[in-house]
């Protein structure tokens, strides 16, 4: 084999080696879950694992706080922050199948969508602790309950920050005209947001329906 | 390193002398001494017996097998026959081991309940046991004793059995008391009470040791529990439930004692002396030991500790206290004094 | 069928570089056996490390009122040890050869995250050099900084501020989290290209046994590693913002914590175990020259441990203070747990019964495994025992007992990997004497160490203490558990010996020195960077059995 058949070769074993790797060569007959939803799914459930646990935590110290006050003194439901997200999860589908099928104005204009929802949650929550904080006096250092409820809260808040980084990511990347064929992550992506969404239907049941 | 025979016989030789008293120094889980350790005796027998049985049949199979069916020098190199299971075989191997877990559970079982469940008789006398950062207080609530570092508890006899039931709390992190000879562990837990039980059917001094890790001197936080008949238990009782000597000899060491800090840790009953954070020192001389068992109690080390007890218990929560030779006298010749 | 396109023609070498590009290399790479090398290389430094702690400890321990170490240094020394080998050798062990091994076992050419790879090894050696920092951070507040001394499964309240001032503590805290991020990257990692990039016609029945047993590893470690990292979260909560997860003061539950990390803990034991027994299960069939005796029960057994390890964590908690029927169901669990773990040991054996046995030295290893893991399976459902564990948990038997199966079963199956797989990770083959040399120097001195160790548990001596009084019964054993340290440490000098010399001047390998069965084999050694030339098509659960033996190919009876 004379070097330039070699290299030859070569090239197309790496231009196989790079298509395979985006998931784009199928042996005929053969076919696998993707594996980019595998990872995310894999994601969720370790996330859900970690939820949980603080979840366990703040059931574990219902009622056991030695101080006051107690989360019916000071909670309210949040109705217009859980309505802001949840609707951001219907924006997102929207965006998503739009992304699918190639009309990017209109996956610009459902991503800024669910961008100023999840942001108006977020002010929501900034809202609602500044007045617990400044009004009631609860801290996460006050007792058990604050030092529960901050955490639960604040690590789902967290996980909404991210998904508002990345969704702006997106949105910018759309702006520039670089969201084309890029479905598939998107779809990743909106998985993402619902399941930080579903984390908060738990987290609200949880702290301001049962443990009040 | 090279006087650990002398330091044994030392001890052994004070404890005799002084209490009459014989030492049971190896701690083995094997040799029980009272109900919960003769329960636990038990169980771990058959326990032992049945892991015995299968560590002789299957090691005794891998023996055989890697023996028999060794590949031979001469060997033909054919690969053998290429078996790939049985399922019957594989059904006899499941249904065996929950055989033996079934039977292994229901001991198992049987002694838990004995051991936790057990009702205490209404005379079980009562000790609340707190564990502190490196030394144990015992009170007796029913007999209004604060003692510290060993633990006295009257013989349980066939005759005349005698339960004590001891309460665990912790005044920091979590620590562990474990006497083997008397009973299983049981955590001591900041936060929460536990309980335990024990009933000694022997004389002696039984030790133990803290079982928690809870920090620098965790292994020196010892425990001696000193199994004595009623009638000497009685006798230790109405002596630790008196006010701390007031020796009239003793009154200038006892007002330079008084005026130190020694009193923010240490309390001496009858004294203005309240402090809760260290050792009650009221009966101070009627232990063997010091610092929680680390050294025995004798006028030069009772000296060695006050001048510096980081010297010899390093990192213990009792700081270097600066005496001057003057204070030190002082309060070690008062010490001396608290029988 | 073809027979010859899984072995690629030799296409270009790769031209000797200059030294700094071939570390550069080393360090951009995302490659997976690049990464898998890295991870198993830093697993061995971290191991010599964490023994070098342990020898000292041992020293420190041969005699009674020993003056070797400080009580301070005492404690850092068997924090970190603990510490270090959990999560800087057991984990990348697992990471290292799951990454290595799964896409030339399954006929991929890479894993499904190359990138992802990397940043998982990059941020587990950033964990592990952030834990070793502690030591040279100084000093820290008043003196209570440098390396944590909290014993590796920091119990509360002695984690809290009040009790562990200055920084080391969070710098365990830190570390774990970092080294966390990095198990989780790898598990994701596994389980997509398990699921998604097999070669055509291996089914998920067909997998080889090491790609299962990886997957059900990485299955675990997505669930149990949140308990661990939320409980770190919480504890950094509570010292840092005032927080009162484990705060005994304000109501806080010390127990909260055990529970956690043991819900943790437990499973953790199996995620280091696990890999161990895949490595047999590659090892011993190809040195009895037989199948896998029950394939499906070893499927079905792994499958079992990981769901049912998952619901015993308590039995580390027997002594806490909970109810009878509480310790009944974790002592019934935990002994049932043992069932599927005794089925694995008794499908080895009948893998070996009816063989042709060949003493490598691998094979070596996975026997010296076989009893030892008896026996410290047999420990751990004494320990299993409620009333037994209340004697002897937190004392010399546990410790003699987990020994016993890291040790004893984990590193053992681990050496036996590395004599396996190191001609084909680099085309050498490495010396059987010295091979046999570190077989029976760590066996004497395993066995002088561990099986004295017990006895000193039954004898009333705890663990986790600097020194002991003479006169208490632990004398002599405590110092022939020490003279072990010797011949264990002399075993594993021979290893690293025998790495350095085979790398040097190794007989060469050729791609299948051990005539085995799986993908892996199929390609050169070391294999080139694409792994196969042409991805292979499978038909059975040993593809190159099929080749070898086309007159009674394993298709036949799958």
């Amino acid at each position: 084999m004379t070097p330039s058949i070699a290299g030859e070769k070569m090239a197309a074993i790496g231009k196989t080696v790079a298509l395979e790797q985006a998931g784009m060569v199928e042996q005929p007959g053969w076919t696998l879950p993707d594996r980019g939803r595998v990872a995310v799914l894999c994601l969720f459930t370790t996330e859900f694992a970690l939820f949980t646990i603080f979840v366990v935590a703040y059931v574990f110290y219902i009622g056991k706080s030695l101080t006051g006050p107690t989360p019916s003194q000071v909670l309210e439901l949040p109705i217009w922050a859980t309505i802001c997200l949840l609707s951001s999860s219907v924006t997102v589908a929207i965006a998503e199948r739009a992304l699918k099928a190639n009309r990017i104005q209109q996956f610009k204009l459902w991503t800024g969508a669910t961008i100023l929802l999840g942001f108006e949650f977020l002010r929501n929550t900034a809202v609602e602790w500044r007045h617990l904080i400044q009004d009631f006096h609860l801290t996460i250092t006050t007792n058990l309950f604050g030092t529960t409820f901050y955490s639960l809260v604040g690590l789902h808040a967290s996980h909404v920050a991210i998904g508002l980084s990345l969704l702006l990511l997106a949105l910018v990347l759309g702006l520039r005209g670089s969201m084309q064929g890029q479905a598939r992550r998107f779809e990743l992506l909106s998985w993402y947001w619902h399941f930080v969404d579903a984390v908060w239907v738990a987290v609200f049941t949880v702290v301001y329906v049962i443990g009040r | 390193m090279n006087s650990f025979p002398r330091v044994a016989a030392l001890w052994c030789l004070i404890s005799v002398v002084a209490f009459g008293q014989s030492v049971h120094p190896v701690a083995n889980v094997f040799d029980p001494k009272a109900t919960p350790a003769d329960s636990v005796y038990s169980v771990s027998m058959l326990m032992l017996a049945i892991c015995a049985a299968i560590f002789l049949v299957v090691g005794g199979l891998l023996a055989f097998t890697i023996v028999r069916f060794r590949r031979r020098k001469l060997d033909d190199s054919r690969e053998p026959a290429q078996v790939y299971g049985s399922n019957r075989i594989e059904i006899a191997w499941t249904v065996i081991p929950v055989l033996i877990v079934l039977v292994l559970s229901m001991a198992t079982a049987r002694t838990v309940l004995e051991v936790q469940n057990k009702r205490m008789p209404a005379n079980a006398l009562k000790v609340t046991v707190v564990g502190h950062q490196w030394w144990w207080e015992f009170r007796y609530p029913d007999l209004g004793i604060v003692a510290a570092n060993e633990l006295h508890v009257p013989l349980s006899t066939v005759a005349k059995p005698a339960h004590t039931l001891l309460k665990l709390e912790s005044a920091d992190v979590a620590h562990s008391f474990w006497v083997p000879q008397l009973a299983g562990k049981t955590d001591v837990i900041p936060g929460i009470t536990n309980t335990m039980w024990i009933d000694p059917r022997q004389e002696g001094i039984f030790l133990g040791n803290c079982a928690e890790y809870c920090g620098t001197q965790h292994a020196n936080m010892l425990l001696r529990v000193i199994v004595e008949p009623p009638a000497d238990f009685e006798k230790w009782a109405a002596a630790q439930k008196l006010d701390a000597a007031l020796d009239p000899r003793m009154e200038s060491a006892r007002a330079t004692f008084l005026s130190l800090s020694c009193i923010n840790c240490h309390a001496v009953s009858g004294t203005p002396a309240t402090g809760t954070f260290g050792p009650d020192l009221s009966h101070l001389m009627s232990r063997s030991t010091l610092g929680s068992g680390v050294i025995p109690n004798t006028p030069e080390n009772l000296r060695s500790w006050v001048k510096d007890p980081q010297a010899i218990k390093r990192g213990n929560l009792m700081p270097n206290m600066q005496l001057n030779s003057r204070e030190l006298d002082e309060i070690v010749i008062y010490l001396s004094s608290l029988k | 069928m073809a027979t010859t396109t899984y072995f690629p023609e030799t296409v270009g070498q790769t031209e000797a570089l200059p030294l700094p590009s071939k570390l550069h290399e080393w360090i951009v790479t995302v490659d997976h056996k690049r990464l898998g090398i890295l991870y198993i290389a830093t697993a061995l430094f971290f191991f010599a490390v964490a023994g070098v702690l342990a020898a000292f400890i041992r020293w420190q321990l041969a005699f009674p009122n020993g003056t070797v170490l400080p009580p301070d240094v005492f404690n850092r020394f068997f924090t970190m040890h603990g510490t270090t080998m959990v999560f800087l050798v057991g984990m990348p062990f697992f990471a290292g050869l799951a990454n290595y091994l799964t896409p030339l076992m399954i006929g991929a050419r890479d894993m499904a995250f190359p990138r992802l790879n990397a940043f998982g090894y990059w941020i587990f050696l950033f964990g592990g050099i952030l834990l070793y920092f502690s030591y040279v951070a100084g000093e820290g507040l008043a003196g209570h900084g440098t390396a944590p001394d909290v014993g590796w499964f920091a119990y509360a309240p002695l984690t809290e501020r009040a009790f562990s001032r200055g920084t080391s503590t969070d710098y365990w805290i830190l570390s774990i989290i970092l080294t966390g991020i990095g198990t989780t990257a790898s598990a994701i990692n596994v389980i997509a290209t398990i699921i998604s990039m097999r070669c055509k016609g291996m089914t998920l029945a067909r997998m080889p046994l090491f790609v299962w047993l990886m997957l059900v590893v990485s299955s675990m470690v997505l669930f149990i590693l949140p308990p661990l990292t939320a409980g770190q979260m919480m504890l950094l909560l509570d010292r840092y913002l005032g927080a009162h997860f484990f705060d005994t003061q304000a109501g806080g539950s010390a127990v909260l914590w055990q529970h956690f990390f043991w819900l943790f803990g437990h499973p953790e034991v199996y995620v280091l175990m696990l890999p161990g027994f895949a490595c047999a299960n590659e090892i011993i069939p190809v040195f009895s020259r037989k199948p896998m005796f029950g394939r499906a029960a070893m499927i079905g057994a792994t499958v079992a441990i990981g769901m049912v390890s998952s619901g015993v964590w308590a039995h580390h908690m027997f002594t806490v203070g909970m109810s009878a029927s509480s310790n009944i169901y974790f002592a019934v669990a935990s002994m049932v747990v043992g069932i599927p773990t005794g089925i694995k040991i008794f499908n080895w054996l009948g893998t070996m019964y009816g063989g042709k046995i060949r003493f490598d030295t691998a094979m070596l290893f996975c026997i010296g495994f076989l009893f030892q893991f008896l026996i410290a399976g047999l420990t751990g459902i004494m320990l299993a025992v409620a009333p037994f564990d209340w004697q002897v948990t937190d004392s010399y038997f546990v410790v003699a007992h987990f020994h016993y199966v890291l040790l004893g079963g984990l590193l053992f199956t681990l050496f036996g990997a590395i004599y396996y797989w190191f001609p084909k990770a680099t085309g050498k083959m490495l010396s059987e004497t010295l091979g046999k040399w570190h077989f029976w120097l760590l066996v004497i001195g395993f066995h002088l160490t561990f099986d004295t160790l017990h006895f000193a548990g039954i004898l009333g001596m705890p663990r986790r203490i600097y020194t002991y009084a003479p006169g208490r019964g632990w004398e002599s054993l405590n110092l022939v558990a020490s003279i072990g340290v010797i011949f264990q440490a002399a075993g594993v000098a021979c290893l690293v010996w025998n790495i350095i010399r085979s790398l040097r001047k190794g007989a060469p390998a050729g791609n299948d020195p051990w005539d085995a069965w799986t993908l892996e084999w199929a390609t050169t050694s070391p294999p080139p960077e694409y792994n196969f030339a042409v991805l292979p098509e499978v038909r059975s659960s040993r593809p190159l059995w099929d080749l070898k033996h086309p007159e009674d190919p394993d298709w036949r009876y799958e």
